[in-house]
């Protein structure tokens, strides 16, 4: 007779067989017996978070930053009800995460059990699927399902239910790389034809834009390095989304910038004004597009994902490729390399006067801000960060709202996996559980959570859980006591009134660091803030920066209201010309 | 124009609508039901009628057919997105005036009244193979298979001849001809 094992058991051989190291997790009654299981499981580790959310969210930077799956464990009822929010957030942002959470014992479900809620019934719609376990034989089948399904195609987050009966239930394991892999539908959907398609538009182009997001990232680090391959054999400019920084040197003159609501005036202007928009692993967000009509007017446009539901979702294109990014570019150079093309040099000449225009736009430099000698500026404090920082390997996560948009703005990316931002759901409380995550997966490297006050005190607790792991996170936190992105929209469109955009009370964010028992660091003034920085760098524990900047200040460029990109609200100096009034006038 | 004050794009011009018939086969699994019609919910989607049940008990699946009416962009996405859930196995879709397509809705009429009144709705029926399904001295239900707009036509119509209280299923839809959807 066959050994038999216990649902607990199978959970953590499941998650043995898929090398999992790590879990972020809260306990609780319905999940008792797996946390019972725990201490028999030595090459798991279980990170005990102060909230699910955070949980959620940990497990998302360990997922971005290390390109494995981020596994979340929770108990039923107000357990799954507070992961929800991750949940949806890895949905919008494609994270591979697999939850579990427990469940009342099943001849309970549907009595309005204690801590009972319909688990698979409220994370439908934010997960690519979810499984109510209502029979132990399933168990294994359908963990091995969860995790191909968060990692396989456009990757997203999943959830198993998992009864406290069927947790003690038991039942035989079969090592499942012996049976028959289960059918998974296949990504790639593009042949030779529409390669060929695109390297002849690529050839006709005279304005060509590579426009590249976070799919790059999801597809690998193997995805970047063809991308800069790909962008260096075709000399064409590329701008890429907040998701997809990093996967093609911030710093490189082919590089544009960010684009969308908060990007450069040069990428903004590149894309309306080309004539061939390649979009490799993007989705045409409402942030990057502005006005839909009069979205990149002039182009052909290509569309490159791995999620055929993204292509001609929002913006009708010319031609579409399914596939993984990876192999679409890996295709594409090998075909033009075949061809000789040599299109680096014959398109230099085609290309040049586009390459013209865009140095035009450039001296704009939209990105530039009035600097102060007496207040610290929030633009300046993260180029001060990048310029400190820029030497060691870096992991920046953020929380949402201004500071973010100026952390992607004056941040310079090198490398993948090195930006964690919330953008498709823009959860504020995001980046201090995703600098959680990110430590963990990467033990020895600077963590850093560029934060504003009012998101931080959203997830402020899991501050714990970085001490009770000995987790030297940085959490930088732009201080200007107001929601400033809401302060900004109420400025810009709703005549300056400042409808509860303000924290009248605020903690003493040194004297909360030393409560919970990390080190506080404050700086005040611009002269101070380079030597504050260094000495936060410095110390090998969790320290909250409370960075006090400008509270008047905005983040520009902008693209305004139902406005199209080469509309765009530049900064102070720009503004007297568009009629906005206020703060940034008196600046010019 | 007063100006907008928020940083969502206001709608743009919108496309003709059309009416479809989208047919889905899904792992009859707990739940499915749930996640087809929640991803209609969830992004808008409108379901004018919808026919569900178990077409093929070996292979443990079953047949949604649904009529839903969009823009063909929203259409497209449908299909799209349906083929996204992990239970979908294939998904077929018809436009409702396809030639090579047959939709067929089920009504049930129960009808009071004596034994004339009840001819007389019977003959109303007479073009949508009507089945007399259950009859007493002063009543009877008649079955009728038809399209939607002639069941509608019925309903209405058979109000004089004594309908009380009428039943209708979703459509159900087949290809013409020998071939088969794959």
């Amino acid at each position: 007779m066959p050994k038999l094992y216990t649902g607990a058991e199978i959970v953590f051989k499941c998650l043995e067989e898929q090398k999992v190291s790590h879990i972020f997790g809260y306990p609780g009654g319905a999940v008792l017996p797996i946390y019972d299981e725990l201490k028999n499981h030595t090459s798991i580790k279980h990170i005990l978070v102060r909230h699910e959310q955070g949980a959620g969210h940990a497990a998302e930077g360990y997922a971005r930053s290390s390109g494995k799956p981020g596994v979340v464990l929770v108990t039923s009822g107000p357990g799954a009800t507070n992961v929800v929010t991750a949940l949806t957030d890895a949905y919008m942002d494609s994270v591979p995460l697999v939850c579990i959470s427990g469940q009342v014992p099943t001849h309970l479900i549907g009595t309005d059990a204690f801590q009972e809620c319909d688990t698979t019934g409220i994370t439908r719609p934010c997960t690519k699927h979810n499984w109510l376990v209502k029979d132990i034989k399933d168990l294994q089948r359908v963990m091995y399902e969860a995790f191909e399904v968060a990692t396989t195609g456009r990757p997203g987050p999943v959830l198993v239910d998992i009864p406290k009966d069927i947790q003690f239930a038991k039942t035989k394991y079969v090592s499942l790389k012996k049976e028959k892999k289960i059918e998974i539908k296949n990504k790639n959907r593009f042949n030779q034809k529409d390669i060929d398609q695109l390297i002849e538009l690529m050839n006709k182009a005279s304005k060509p834009i590579f426009y590249t997001g976070g799919g790059v990232i999801n597809s690998g680090p193997k995805a970047s390095e063809l991308l800069r391959e790909l962008v260096a054999l075709t000399g064409f400019p590329i701008t890429s989304t907040l998701q997809g920084l990093g996967s093609y040197p911030g710093e490189d003159n082919q590089f544009l910038g960010m684009l969308g609501m908060h990007g450069t005036f040069e990428a903004n202007n590149a894309m309306h004004d080309c004539d061939l928009l390649i979009n490799i692993g993007a989705r045409f967000d409402d942030r990057i597009t502005g006005k839909i009509d009069e979205f990149s007017p002039k182009s052909k446009k290509v569309h490159i994902d791995i999620d055929p539901s993204s292509i001609n979702k929002i913006i009708k294109v010319d031609l579409a490729i399914v596939g993984d990014v990876t192999d679409v570019i890996k295709l594409t150079t090998k075909t033009l390399k075949r061809k000789n093309l040599n299109l680096e040099k014959s398109n230099k000449q085609k290309i040049s006067k586009w390459w013209q225009q865009i140095q035009k736009w450039r001296t704009k430099q939209s990105l530039n801000f009035i600097n102060s000698d007496k207040i610290i500026k929030p633009q300046h404090a993260v180029q001060r960060l990048y310029e400190l920082t820029k030497n060691q390997d870096t992991f920046i996560t953020t929380e949402v709202g201004q500071h973010q948009m100026w952390a992607a703005q004056h941040y310079k990316f090198n490398k993948p996996n090195r930006w964690m931002t919330s953008g498709g759901l823009g959860t504020m409380g995001y980046g201090l559980p995703a600098a959680i995550g990110v430590q963990v997966a990467n033990p020895n490297k600077l963590v850093i959570d560029v934060a504003g006050e009012a998101s931080i005190l959203m997830t402020m607790q899991e501050i714990s859980t970085a001490i009770q792991y000995n987790l030297p996170i940085k959490i930088f936190i732009l201080n200007n006591q107001y929601m400033g992105m809401v302060r900004q929209w109420q400025e810009l469109l709703h005549e300056k009134n400042y409808s509860e955009s303000y924290s009248e009370a605020l903690p003493d964010f040194v004297k909360l660091a030393e409560a919970y028992g990390c080190v506080g660091i404050r700086a005040e003034n611009p002269d101070e803030l380079d030597e504050k920085i260094e000495e936060m760098i410095s110390v090998d524990k969790p320290v909250i920066f409370d960075c006090l900047v400008d509270q008047a200040e905005n983040c520009f460029p902008m693209i305004p209201s139902g406005k199209p990109h080469n509309q765009m609200l530049l900064g102070p100096k720009d503004q007297e010309e568009n009629k906005i009034t206020g703060k940034g006038k008196a600046l010019v | 124009m007063p100006k907008s004050k928020s940083a969502y794009s206001t709608p743009t011009k919108v496309s003709k609508l059309e009416t479809h018939i989208i047919v889905v086969w899904v792992a009859n699994e707990a739940s499915v039901l749930s996640r087809v019609v929640g991803l209609f919910s969830g992004r808008g989607y409108n379901i004018e009628s919808l026919a569900v049940a178990e077409v093929d008990q070996k292979n443990n699946l079953s047949r949604i057919t649904i009529v839903t009416t969009g823009t063909p962009e929203v259409i497209e996405q449908i299909v799209l997105q349906l083929k996204k859930l992990v239970p979908v196995h294939k998904v077929g879709n018809f436009k409702r005036d396809d030639k090579n397509v047959i939709f067929k809705e089920m009504a049930l009429f129960k009808v009071v009244g004596n034994s004339i009144k009840i001819n007389k709705a019977l003959n109303a029926c007479k073009n949508y193979n009507p089945v007399i399904l259950d009859q007493t001295k002063k009543s009877a239900v008649i079955q009728i298979t038809a399209l939607r707009r002639e069941i509608d036509k019925m309903a209405k119509n058979l109000k004089s001849h004594g309908l009380i209280s009428v039943s209708r299923t979703g459509a159900v839809a087949m290809t013409r001809g020998a071939e088969i959807f794959n």
